[in-house]
């Protein structure tokens, strides 16, 4: 996106336009791709270069937003994540073993096909995998008041019994949207799982992101990001599910509050570094006495001890 | 241009700078529009003459060159740049010695500038402008900052005389961002960018300068304000609506 002062009057290439429009959705806020779309259009005026920029950005916004789409005809959701991606366009739901055909642009789905045996772990894998949802489940919906969640195995999904090593992604997305507040946000966590046999242990890393949109007569937005690790012992299906339940539970518990905790240190620590509330007088500014200030400079002016 | 001006509000505000140069590329015919319309974080270049730093704006810049209002000069120099009238340089002189103070008072280091310059209806405009960079590696005493800027834009628009009443007319931006990053709580960053307006009719017994200052005081303390309290809040809020905290869940212990 070099701007180099006087390109000026050149016409920019197809091109470079395209690379523009998608860095313009690609870093659209959550949940308001859309909206950038519908301003992004108008302001490129060429529907072919908009429509190349959209196939291209909209799958990479919404994998990394992690939207979650409803599937017609069950009573399922599909998130869209690069770990459920089969196909550009196919996204598996391993709780439902149903694969969405989803249009990313218009961002729906748009047609439900049972998932075939090969796409699905197999069944010591699915085991692990199926008790590890049913907690996951069951601790989004006491934590997130809307929140989605689904548990991937990543690798070694056709492992057949004891003795081999496989990978699991929990992944937790919530998001708010509402533009009639002017605010939307979103969380979402990744949790690599990984099952290591030969050691008879579970290697757990989280990665945390979470962003708000606030833009009522302003532009405001909060990033904010952690990883952590943990681990646990290999254990029944059932009770490594209910340990990676409660590790998830209590990193996420304590990031909040650490969040938390960034807000209200706020006002007196952190902002205060860019400007303070009062001056360090701890009165307003005397601006109908502004002499004094130029008294006291020719003072020490005359004495010589000036800045 | 509306539609432009819609990306700039959706856009986050750290990419403030490509995304503005972004528009620029692709309705090269707006530009003057775009360029008054979007405040972009402030540049600074050093005075030659004074050793002092001062803030470039669209005020003190005529062609590539801006005017320092230390010594007055083109930075770099320039042939027949425009200047104000000696009365209104001996306001701006004065008007950048107070507001330093000011600035210090408020800020805790930062730089400052101001310039002026005659419109076209018998009154005059002034752009008082601060910079702050309050991080650790920065101006920030109290180093809790990884990362954290302040940038204040105010032009005040003077009209003339008028029976011993004068008014002022106040746009004021404010654009931050600050970041704080540590092992236990990873990265935190708020940035945004807010714009408001203030009018006011006064008696110039006081003097302009008296008269401006506190105006820009009292709006560099509401945008502060509503900074911290509504626009931090809200996305406060939002983080509390996605994942409520924890005191009203149930809690389990983890089973070791």
């Amino acid at each position: 996106m070099a701007d180099d002062g006087e390109c000026g009057e050149v016409e920019m290439s197809d091109e470079q336009k395209k690379e523009i429009a998608k860095w313009f959705l690609l870093n659209s806020p959550a949940g308001e791709i859309q909206y950038v779309a519908k301003d992004l259009r108008s302001v490129l005026s060429d529907e072919d270069v908009y429509n190349e920029a959209a196939s291209e950005a909209f799958p990479l916004y919404n994998k990394s937003h992690m939207i979650c789409l409803e599937m017609p005809g069950t009573t399922g959701d599909v998130l869209v994540t690069s770990f459920s991606e089969l196909d550009k366009n196919e996204y598996l739901d391993p709780r439902t073993a149903h694969v969405a055909i989803i249009d990313h642009v218009k961002q729906v789905c748009t047609e439900v096909r049972p998932a075939a045996d090969e796409e699905l772990p197999s069944a010591y894998v699915e085991e692990f995998r199926c008790a590890m949802d049913a907690e996951i489940l069951k601790y989004v919906s006491e934590a997130y008041p809307k929140g989605v969640c689904s548990v991937y195995c990543i690798n070694g999904k056709d492992a057949e019994g004891p003795g081999c090593d496989f990978e699991f992604a929990v992944v937790i997305s919530a998001a708010r949207h509402s533009p009639q507040n002017f605010c939307n946000g979103s969380w979402r966590s990744i949790w690599n799982i990984e099952f290591k046999d030969d050691m008879q242990m579970l290697e757990v890393r989280g990665r945390l992101q979470v962003g708000a949109h606030y833009f009522e007569e302003g532009n405001v937005q909060l990033d904010a990001k952690h990883e952590c690790k943990d681990s646990t012992i290999f254990q029944s299906p059932e009770d490594c599910a209910i340990s990676i339940a409660n590790i998830i539970r209590h990193h996420e518990t304590e990031y909040l509050t650490s969040l938390q905790a960034s807000y209200s240190n706020l006002p007196d620590t952190t902002f205060k570094d860019l400007r303070r509330k009062l001056p360090v007088t701890r009165t307003l500014f005397p601006w109908h006495n502004t002499m004094q200030f130029s008294l006291s400079r020719d003072i020490s002016k005359e004495l010589g001890i000036g800045k | 241009m509306e539609a432009a001006l819609g990306l700039m509000r959706r856009i986050h505000p750290k990419h403030s700078e490509t995304a503005l140069s972004a528009l620029l590329g692709l309705l090269p015919h707006l530009s003057s529009d775009l360029l008054s319309q979007v405040d972009q974080p402030l540049q600074v270049l050093c005075d030659v003459d004074s050793g002092k730093e001062f803030i470039l704006c669209e005020y003190n810049r005529d062609a590539d060159s801006y005017r320092s209002p230390w010594s007055n000069k083109y930075h770099p120099p320039l042939e027949d740049g425009p200047y104000p009238s000696s009365e209104l340089r001996k306001l701006e002189i004065e008007a950048n010695e107070v507001f330093s103070i000011y600035r210090d008072q408020y800020y805790e280091g930062g730089i400052s500038s101001v310039y002026m310059w005659e419109d076209e209806n018998e009154g005059f405009v002034g752009c008082f402008l601060i910079k702050k960079d309050g991080s650790k590696t920065g101006h920030g005493r109290r180093g809790y900052l990884q990362e954290g800027s302040w940038d204040a834009i105010h032009v005040i628009e003077v009209g003339p005389d008028e029976e011993g009443i004068t008014h002022y007319c106040l746009t004021s931006t404010v654009m931050l961002s600050l970041t704080t990053n540590d092992q236990s709580s990873g990265t935190f960053s708020l940035s945004g960018s807010i714009r408001r307006q203030m009018n006011m009719d006064l008696s110039i017994a006081d003097g302009h300068l008296c008269n401006m200052g506190k105006m820009i005081e009292e709006m560099e303390s509401k945008l502060r304000n509503s900074l911290d309290q509504v626009y931090f809040g809200k996305t406060k809020e939002m983080v509390c609506t996605l994942r409520p905290p924890a005191e009203v869940l149930p809690m389990r212990l983890p089973e070791s």
